[in-house]
């Protein structure tokens, strides 16, 4: 958006944090009816243990519905934390390297989580 | 215009960490701080909690493995820290998902909804942690 830096930036108006604020609200969403889904399901397994455990996740539902709320997560997470950085972190310098640290943290984070899901 | 500039204009900052211990945050802003603490914990322990869950699904010997590591001491209090912030964020979370409908935004009634979500949050907690420790 041309109006979106320099002396002349458009700093008033509407909109502005609405995709944030709603985007938290539908990660949110997500994330909660996967734990309850993940706590009740965990709780009906046949066998519990190891076979009941990983069998639960071997199913492609199961595989589906963890890496939607992974992607949730990680938007989530990012919102969240870059609102910490927003907050308390006046340098910016050091706020642009925290935040790409926040993203290389979350992604990296979820390559190795998919790969953990991906052996069962 | 020098009148003006001389006068100092009042500036309202964020508190500093020394003052955290005396400033008295009504019931609903603890929630909210603790709800931030919690996110950034769960944050922060991202890379151990994925290896957990790697140890729970990888296979057997791993997963026997974890059992094994819960059995240390050091291990449950890490499990009954996560515990609790994922409780208190899912509760500080439905207790924003609350206010956004226009309830409970009152001057009396937020205290209220605040206290309901942070008993709810506790309540929660005392049951992972009394489970984690092998108690019920």
């Amino acid at each position: 958006m041309a109006d979106s830096f320099g002396r002349k930036r458009l700093v008033v108006g509407a909109h502005y944090g609405l995709r944030d604020w709603l985007s938290q609200r539908m990660t949110a969403l997500v994330l909660a009816s996967y734990s309850v889904v993940l706590l009740i399901s965990a709780l009906l397994v046949p066998e519990p243990g190891y076979y009941g455990w990983s069998g639960l996740f071997a199913q492609t539902w199961m595989k589906v519905y963890t890496i939607l709320a992974l992607i949730a997560f990680v938007y989530h997470a990012w919102v969240g934390v870059r609102d910490i950085w927003m907050d308390y972190i006046d340098s910016v310098g050091l706020r642009l390297a925290l935040q790409v640290g926040t993203i290389v943290w979350l992604l990296g984070c979820s390559i190795w989580a998919i790969d953990v899901i991906w052996r069962v | 215009m020098s009148e003006v500039s001389h006068k100092r204009r009042p500036e309202f900052r964020n508190i500093h960490i020394s003052q955290i211990l005396g400033y008295r945050l009504p019931i609903a802003g603890i929630m909210s701080i603790l709800h931030r603490v919690s996110g950034a914990g769960m944050f922060l322990t991202l890379p151990i909690l994925i290896y957990v869950f790697d140890l729970s699904i990888t296979s057997e010997l791993s997963y026997f493995r974890l059992i094994e590591l819960t059995e240390l001491t050091v291990v449950k209090l890490f499990f009954c820290g996560i515990a609790w912030a994922f409780i208190h964020h899912f509760m500080g979370g439905i207790r924003h998902l609350v206010n956004d409908l226009h309830m409970g935004l009152t001057k009396e009634a937020s205290p209220l909804v605040a206290q309901g979500f942070l008993a709810a949050s506790l309540t929660c907690s005392a049951v992972a942690w009394l489970t984690i420790f092998g108690v019920i």
